[in-house]
């Protein structure tokens, strides 16, 4: 009996497609989209090398920011930014309770749920940019319709995970308040809304962070904020200020993400 | 032997020091609410406020019937939109892959230096939208496919790179134990101890930022960096709502399907 060969060599098994024709074949599909996909974009090399200075001076710009100049201007679009940033998510907040509440299967009858449901399922498939060229169309320009504009997509993110979470609940808290002879807003007053608090604050904060993000970038379309001095700081070439208006921007996004999760941390 | 005579007969959630403390935080939060709305509203105009039902009215009776017809110049800014958010999302994981193992703890070459530069690159890239970035881009390499492809990438970095060194850093230690207890050199140790812990996290994330991705590049075209936005900002501009809404139909179909998908793919992966 002759002695059996061992291999001498191994090679990793497949991880994801384990079928090797079915790997092959999927590895051939992504190589030809991929040529059709790069073959249809269409550059301008020569206007690439044109930009290349430009570009220069835009990191120059960034590295040097001119925070003095506009000051006027960028200040006054912080100050909108900011204000609307605290009222949107307050008022988003306050109007997604309700929803996120009446969306949660446990708690809210079964066409309560549905209308709730879909109110939610309209903010979220929207995007914040076009749901602001239409509120923009009808308010006219300003952060009023940038207000309302995030207040809208505030609703559909804290009614949403509001309502996941309620119904993520326990259960046997509800039943023992219940249990006692409580009315329906006893039990969400004394059985939900204990549970569910701490992460609502949290949601609340997270939102406020992205709020601010979105808000730097609606007044592209008109709805008022920094997004719209700093469109109008590169549509004037004044990179300069451009780069001060970004990295406010950064700085503020950064603030907001440490004091968030230190506040959410010592609230919990 | 004392009694205790002095019950409390009421019984209260929380001490009345704490019970001060939530009435002040929540009466400084509606002063600084009411604060706000008053600098924000010092400019608005309430007569557009108030007209603004007859304007939606008004904007809803243009938009109504579709003009079905408009769809077959779509497809081709259909396409060049899902070429966007492929190709950017691509370009955007392969930047954003050494940047998540420099800013790891456990993979890191240097905590104190290379770690602060990788976790400010992915900030950055994770407080500026995407509309920005393409709003730079467009004036720096001129309108077309390549700048939203760039922005894509430029914003995918920082949320890619964010959650691929969270999972680095969750990997098991012990596993990487035991291939460097083989005698495995520092790139050997990467390939076989950490890189198989992290694939399942990184086809999810991929998968996951692009259906983001298809999303946000719908409405780059608004600044001109191509995509089915420029027929959107085009529409726009000429008051064609009816051609509006067949395009705001269509990236609502297109945003549902990817979201189908990516959840189809990351429900198989993981």
């Amino acid at each position: 009996m002759s002695a059996q060969s061992y291999p001498t060599s191994w090679k990793r098994p497949a991880q994801i497609v384990k079928d090797p024709r079915w790997r092959i074949a999927l590895q051939v599909g992504i190589v030809i989209y991929l040529i059709l996909a790069i073959s249809t974009i269409d550059v301008n090399w020569t206007r690439v090398y044109e930009g290349l200075e430009r570009g220069q001076r835009f990191i120059m710009g960034f590295l040097q920011p001119d925070f003095t100049s506009r000051w006027r201007d960028i200040s006054q679009g912080l100050v909108e930014s900011l204000t609307m940033t605290l009222t949107s998510t307050v008022v988003g907040v306050a109007i997604s309770i309700p929803i996120g509440i009446g969306a949660a299967r446990n708690i809210a009858p079964g066409w309560i749920y549905a209308i709730c449901r879909s109110i939610i399922a309209v903010s979220r498939a929207l995007q914040e940019i076009i749901i602001a060229i239409f509120l923009v169309a009808m308010f006219g320009f300003g952060p009023f319709a940038g207000f309302l504009t995030l207040s809208f997509a505030t609703i559909g993110f804290i009614a949403k995970l509001l309502a996941d979470d309620i119904e993520e609940i326990d259960a046997t808290q509800v039943e023992a308040i219940r249990s006692t002879g409580a009315s329906w807003w006893q039990v969400v007053n004394y059985a939900v809304q204990p549970q569910v608090m701490p992460r609502l604050i949290g949601l609340s904060l997270y939102r406020l962070d992205i709020n601010f993000r979105e808000s730097a970038v609606i007044g592209i379309v008109g709805a008022g904020g920094i997004g719209a001095t700093l469109n109008t700081a590169i549509d004037r070439y004044e990179y300069d200020s451009a780069g001060a208006i970004l990295l406010i921007v950064i700085a503020i996004v950064m603030v907001a993400e440490y004091g968030s999760s230190y506040l959410r941390k010592f609230l919990q | 032997m004392t009694e205790i005579t002095d019950y409390k007969q009421v019984w209260t959630y929380r001490t009345p020091r704490a019970r001060l403390w939530t009435w002040a935080g929540w009466f400084a939060l509606v002063t600084l609410f009411f604060w706000c709305w008053q600098i924000m509203t010092e400019d608005t105009i309430w007569a557009f406020v108030s007209d603004a039902p007859r304007q939606a009215a008004d904007i809803g009776s243009r938009m109504l019937p579709p003009r079905i017809s408009y769809m077959s110049e779509l497809w081709g800014p259909l396409w060049d939109t899902i070429n966007i958010a492929t190709l950017g999302t691509i370009g955007g994981v392969i930047m954003a892959v050494p940047v998540a193992f420099l800013a790891a703890r456990n993979t890191s070459p240097s905590v104190r230096f290379l770690r602060p530069i990788a976790l400010f690159i992915i900030v950055a890239s994770r407080s500026i939208n995407a509309l920005i970035w393409a709003l730079l881009l467009v004036a720096i390499i001129g309108p077309g496919l390549l700048a939203g492809i760039v922005a894509i990438a430029l914003r995918s970095i920082g949320f890619v790179g964010k959650l691929l060194y969270e999972a680095i850093e969750e990997t098991d230690a012990r596993q990487t134990e035991a291939v460097q207890a083989t005698g495995a050199s520092a790139a050997q140790v990467l390939i076989y101890g950490i890189v198989p812990q992290i694939m399942p996290a990184f086809w999810g994330i991929s998968v996951f930022r692009w259906d983001i991705n298809i999303r946000e590049s719908t409405i780059l075209g608004l600044v001109g960096a191509g995509g089915i936005g420029l027929k959107l900002q085009a529409s726009l501009n000429t008051l064609a709502w009816n051609q509006v809404s067949v395009i705001l139909l269509l990236i609502l179909v297109t945003v549902v399907l990817s979201e189908w998908v990516s959840a189809k793919v990351r429900h198989a992966i993981i």
